[in-house]
């Protein structure tokens, strides 16, 4: 459908919240301070907090994490805290059982232990996008358990989402697709960072402080194919559908998700997202106003290849 | 300790049962399995015979129905669990919740194994699972070190169940949507990872190059052995320097540890590779089955030679037996 034909058709402005994910990269504490300063001012509606890739990323703690929260909520954010993706430790398990157990903030699980977790102890939880819930029969179940809000996986697109979000508004789960940044891919045992630099992922100096978004890994070619970030491999390019605010909105979507990028060029695509949603006149994305070039696509959510991007 | 074998076809599940196998696994021919592959897998008709043959030889016979339905889909799903019950499955192997509920829906205690597919690496996961649905076995990721699978078959409500031999998926099974981003065909939803329809070799004189969907994955001198340009196998430009950014061309073979696993208390092993040839699985079961017999009997790992042996016949003629070491990681 063009753009225009979207115009024409709605009537309605999107009314959908903004919601800033966890970084998914390691910064210092003194960064993530002065990131979540600015977005206790920035129109988000919603932040999630904490670490959903390495468990050896420690420059904060649960309580550096707590008292942003509070500076968030006193700012009148609803703050999510989130959880680790790929769980294999013991120490693992038992920081999520902290986080998953408190009654504060609700939860952002990322795996099913998270689920297994929060449930237990009657706790509501919103699904990540790495959980992968398909179908009604999956949204189904985890409602009974406890979900409040669907974060489609990131392979589903608009066409999934026509047959899946009524059923979610019928049944009250909340529908957030990602609007824009690198797209999670893949989680695995293995460091690709510590490996970049050749070293075990034991001993990895942590290498992930060097890099502000991720490293990223190229064809022979120079095209891009993937972003390192420790044992998690991004998108190389950043999913952009700001300009589908209108087709998102009419799809069911109640929350965008922005996915940071470097700490500055994340806040200014709040703004202009913020902009965009909350004007009568329907407006455009300005990338050259981000310190950052990026490559986009949009394909996931046009049903075709992640990595294509159709204007 | 059980050995759970691959088998594409008819041909391939009469090798695996009459070279040991304990029980075989196999898909239906359609994307309800993760080896949705042209020319593989079995029909209504072939699964009967499959099941008559295997279980005369007191042999199991799993059906894997382990991708994720998209909601428009759905129905191919439900109608594939229904086939398979109805045929007489022993177990069906699964990852999505919302078929599992719907199998639990029909059933209360027909026997389901969670897929690696659904990536449950850890004890509160299987508990969940557990609790939910009654599993009765799961098979573990690629992912985990021998200390983490051997607390985890001590500690978990169910039976573990780990890959032995075949094919190394460096990612959390069920989370890689690298195929996707490339393809648009993913293992979650169709079944398949960097699908064979978008390959492309070219031919440069003294370079051949692989593509996937374009994308320029390896490109191989003439003394370089060519493997199929799996996604994350290929060489790659970080930074300036050409590697295998991710992966290198390689598979696993864990008959070094059989002995470990065995102590460990793990219910089975699984061989990867349903789309291998009959022979190829003739070889594999039969060498698998003596390792196992002789772990459990002997307490000892195969020879060396006996696992160089099955090194050749390992995709990329080289085998590691990848994050269950933890300098693989």
């Amino acid at each position: 459908m063009s753009e225009v034909g979207n115009r024409e058709m709605t009537i309605k402005q999107p009314s959908m919240k903004i919601s800033v994910a966890s970084v998914p990269y390691f910064w210092s504490k003194e960064a993530y301070f002065k990131f979540y300063q600015h977005i206790a001012k920035s129109p988000v509606d919603i932040v999630y907090l904490g670490e959903t890739v390495c468990s050896k990323r420690r420059t904060m703690t649960f309580q550096d994490w707590l008292e942003i929260a509070k500076q968030l909520t006193d700012a009148g954010k609803q703050v999510v805290l989130s959880t680790l993706t790929l769980l294999e430790a013991e120490s693992e398990l038992s920081y999520l059982s902290k986080i998953a157990s408190q009654k504060d903030y609700l939860i952002e699980a990322n795996d099913m232990a998270a689920i297994e977790v929060a449930s237990q102890q009657n706790n509501a939880f919103v699904a990540g996008c790495a959980i992968n819930i398909y179908n009604n029969q999956s949204l189904q179940r985890l409602k009974k358990l406890g979900m409040t809000r669907w974060q489609v996986p990131v392979e589903l697109g608009k066409d999934d989402l026509a047959s899946m979000a009524d059923y979610a508004k019928s049944h009250d789960i909340e529908v957030e697709y990602q609007i824009f940044g690198r797209m999670p891919l893949a989680y695995s045992a293995r460091c690709f960072t510590a490996r970049h630099h050749r070293l075990a992922k034991d001993n990895c100096q942590f290498k992930c402080l060097d890099d502000e978004q991720g490293i990223l890994i190229k064809t022979q070619e120079g095209e891009s194919f993937a972003q390192i970030n420790g044992v998690q491999t991004q998108s190389a390019k950043v999913s952009h559908l700001i300009d589908h605010c209108q087709s998102l909105a009419n799809s069911g979507v109640d929350v965008v998700r922005v996915v940071p990028v470097s700490a500055a060029d994340t806040l200014e695509v709040i703004r202009q997202l913020s902009t965009i949603l909350n004007q009568t006149e329907p407006a455009k994305f300005d990338p050259e106003r981000l310190n950052n070039q990026y490559e986009f696509c949009n394909g996931y959510w046009l049903q075709i290849e992640g990595m294509k991007y159709v204007s | 300790m059980e050995l759970v074998c691959p088998a594409g076809n008819y041909q391939s599940l009469v090798k695996a049962v009459d070279n040991g196998a304990d029980a075989v696994y196999i898909g239906l021919k359609n994307e309800t399995n993760a080896r949705h592959f042209a020319g593989l897998n079995f029909s209504e008709k072939q699964i009967s015979k499959a099941i008559d043959y295997a279980h005369q030889q007191n042999c199991k016979v799993y059906c894997a129905i382990n991708t994720y339905p998209r909601q428009k889909q759905w129905s191919r799903w439900t109608d594939s669990v229904d086939q398979a019950m109805g045929l007489g499955i022993d177990t069906l192997i699964v990852a999505d919740i919302g078929v599992m509920d719907y199998i639990r829906s029909r059933s209360s205690e027909f026997p389901i194994h969670l897929s690696v597919q659904a990536s449950a690496t850890n004890l509160q996961s299987l508990n969940f699972y557990h609790r939910n649905f009654g599993i009765r076995r799961a098979v573990l990721p690629r992912v985990l070190s021998l200390k983490q699978v051997a607390k985890l078959a001590k500690t978990a409500p169910v039976e573990i169940e780990v890959f032995g031999f075949g094919s190394l998926c460096i990612m959390a099974e069920g989370r890689c949507y690298l195929s996707s981003y490339m393809t648009g065909e993913s293992p979650n939803t169709k079944g398949v990872c960097s699908p064979a329809a978008f390959v492309d070799w070219q031919d440069k004189g003294e370079i051949l190059e692989s593509r996937l969907n374009g994308l320029l994955i390896d490109r191989f001198a003439q003394n370089e052995h060519a493997g199929y340009p799996t996604l994350c196998k290929g060489r790659f430009d970080v930074d300036g320097k050409i590697e295998h950014a991710l992966e290198e061309p390689t598979s696993l073979n864990t008959m070094d540890i059989l002995p470990d696993l065995y102590q460990a208390g793990v219910a089975a092993i699984k061989i990867e590779g349903r789309q291998r040839s009959p022979a190829y699985v003739a070889k594999v079961a039969n060498a698998w089955r003596k390792a196992i017999d002789k772990a459990i009997t002997t307490g000892v790992p195969a020879t060396k030679s006996e696992i160089a042996e099955l090194a050749c016949l390992a995709e990329g003629k080289q085998t590691t037996i990848g994050a269950y070491e933890r300098s693989w990681q």
